[in-house]
């Protein structure tokens, strides 16, 4: 497989340039990076028109980004590049740890069969930005992708933002109802707007490269602490596709970057890692951890997501993950309100949601940096102990924290979800799981492909239709049999039974257009529907 | 009846591990080595305290002793 080959995307003159007037747009997205070029696409999904403006003209440099989790790929499938994504990656799910030379103990993420998507898949993040590059095309009237377009200043008017850009044939200015901030972890629109973080910066480096070589790795996540190869120190290997395997290694806070960044000083690392055989090094980056966020994520109508809103230690693949995240929880909120069918407390239950969100990356991505890099004496005897109990006893294993994967996040208990009694089933704010299911005369099929994009109103087991529900409300019925079982109304048919279990017989719920569980309900009538809908719209 | 011994197969810190694990680290910071290991004794005396029986205690302190130096 040849690698990657970088090709600069077109820059084009903006329609600004040379009027008085600036251009004026729902929404202004800077960075077209993975989170911003998500955004773009979902809010086209929805109709609305945006404008992403870029510094640069190619893809990301180096793999960064690699791990995409379960829930971050059904989001990419509802954006509609998801299958694209999981054909060209590394699937895996299978995770093996070693201190020094001895395994153990090895894991598995996924054991549980009926998801359309896997557990994780490996994929550098410049292939995910080239086909969210692609499915962009789709939207020749609703996205504007302007290469070589540098925001040089942001301000904020009553109801608008505004943003100075700079291009290769002068500057020109714009206007925005709101303004993305996707501009990633050394965001500029942060620096404009005399932000910053808040937050824990460890006093810890990894050395982070590519190196392309025919090897017979398996598809697996292979962590060390304290390898022979690289003593006292972790290690990290992945497989992603092209022949080209990622390879993070501690180094300690003494590094210094600039010498580490040497390939006279790379190569040896890499050589004791892999042995004496061809590879070539195609990108390498040092990183130094930090776990922090902005107090706030809204400011009036400049709004950040992913890393300008909130950086993690990589390790647990909580970083590109959360900034899909952010973005499928915020655009169905911004295009309601935009359209005038939400409240304005949407934008706010995006802060509270996604901060609660951050909050929950940043403590697990400290903790396992905590555990791989013991700051102490005592720290490393313990961490030890746990390692060498782990080899055999269960609660120990479940102690070793070389990074707790990212796994959807939970909103319960938040503004917009309407709370339960306790009882069986999925539990308002989480995110709906998948399940296998056959549509009309279609063959396989799967749950969350009819979920998600609007509103949903869907019951198990029983079929309940509600009348005088808000016609945005779609209604789904799920039952064992194929047959349908009113005309007109759309059912599903639960084919092998897992999502009756996942989901439970007879329950109702209401599930908002990013597939989380808005309410969950046993008989409800039109208006009890209506008031969680209304709530979950921030209608009140 | 056989003297009842520690029961390994479970994980009973009830899915809370990083938060004990987290205290204990925590209960740590900020003292010299010797304190440290002052903690961990007095941490280990009210555990057993805690156990209660001679004999799951006594396979406790087999079990830990076991691997001593092995992989460290």
């Amino acid at each position: 497989m040849p690698r990657y080959a970088y090709q600069p995307f077109p820059y084009t003159k903006s329609p600004e340039l040379g009027r008085a007037k600036p251009g004026r747009y729902p929404v202004a997205i800077v960075g077209a990076g993975p989170v911003g070029l998500s955004a773009a696409i979902d809010l086209a999904l929805h109709g609305i028109k945006s404008v992403v403006l870029d510094d640069n003209d190619v893809v990301s440099v180096g793999s960064r980004a690699i791990c995409w989790a379960k829930r971050t790929l059904e989001i990419f499938d509802r954006l509609g590049v998801g299958e694209r994504m999981v054909e060209k990656g590394v699937t895996w799910k299978v995770g093996r740890l070693f201190h020094g030379d001895w395994e153990v103990y090895s894991f598995d993420l996924l054991p549980e069969g009926g998801h359309k998507m896997p557990a994780f898949i490996n994929l550098q993040q410049y292939h995910v930005e080239h086909y969210l590059v692609e499915r962009c095309a789709d939207f020749p009237d609703l996205i504007d992708l302007r290469w070589k377009n540098k925001v040089t200043q942001v301000g904020q008017q009553a109801d608008f933002a505004t943003a100075t850009v700079e291009t290769p044939d002068g500057v020109y200015s714009l206007e925005a109802d709101y303004l993305l901030a996707c501009d990633g972890a050394g965001s500029s629109v942060r620096g404009m707007l005399g932000l910053d973080f808040e937050g824990q910066v460890f006093e810890e480096r990894f050395l982070i490269t590519d190196v392309e070589m025919e090897a017979d790795f398996p598809s697996e996540r292979l962590f060390w602490f304290e390898p022979l190869f690289h003593p006292g120190q972790s290690a990290l290997l992945h497989k992603q596709p092209d022949n080209i395997y990622r390879i993070d290694l501690q180094l300690g806070w003494d590094a210094d970057p600039d010498e580490e960044n040497k390939p006279e000083n790379v190569i040896p690392r890499i050589k004791a890692m892999v042995g004496e055989r061809d590879f070539e090094i195609d990108w390498v980056s040092v990183y130094t951890f930090q776990c922090r966020r902005l107090e706030r994520f809204v400011h009036g109508r400049v709004i950040f997501a992913g890393d300008s809103a909130h950086i993690v230690s990589p390790f647990g693949a909580r970083g590109g993950n959360s900034g899909i995240q952010d973005i499928d929880n915020l655009i169905w909120k911004l295009a309601a309100v935009l359209k005038g069918e939400g409240g304005e407390g949407l934008i706010e239950s995006y802060n509270e949601e996604r901060v609660h969100g951050a909050d929950e990356n940043i403590l697990n991505s400290a903790r396992s940096t905590s555990f791989m890099t013991p700051k102490s004496d005592m720290e490393k005897i313990f961490r030890d102990g746990v390692l060498d109990l782990a080899g055999d006893l269960y609660f120990a294993r479940r102690l070793v924290n070389s990074g707790r994967l990212s796994l959807p996040c939970s909103l319960e208990g938040l503004a917009l979800q309407t709370p339960v009694e306790d009882g069986e089933g999925i539990v308002p704010g989480e995110a709906c799981p998948d399940a296998p299911v056959a549509h009309g005369n279609g063959g396989e099929d799967w749950l969350l492909n009819h979920l998600g994009g609007g509103f949903t109103l869907m019951s198990v087991g029983e079929t309940q239709v509600i009348d005088g529900l808000d016609p945005a409300i779609e209604q789904i019925a799920v039952v064992r049999s194929p047959a349908p079982v009113r005309p007109n109304l759309k059912h599903l048919h639960d084919r092998t039974g897992h999502l009756t279990d996942r989901y439970g017989a007879g329950h109702v719920y209401l599930i908002r257009p990013d597939q989380h569980v808005a309410a969950r309900f046993g008989a409800p009538d039109a208006e009890t529907v209506t008031t969680a809908w209304k709530r979950a719209m921030s209608r009140t | 009846m056989s003297a009842k011994s520690i029961d390994l197969s479970t994980d009973n810190l009830a899915g809370r591990g990083d938060d004990f694990y987290a205290l204990l680290m925590a209960a740590h910071d900020g003292l010299s080595f010797k304190d440290r290991a002052a903690l961990n004794a007095r941490l280990v005396l009210l555990l057993a305290k805690q156990v209660g029986d001679i004999d799951v205690f006594e396979s406790a302190v087999k079990r830990a002793a076991e691997m001593l130096g092995q992989n460290t």
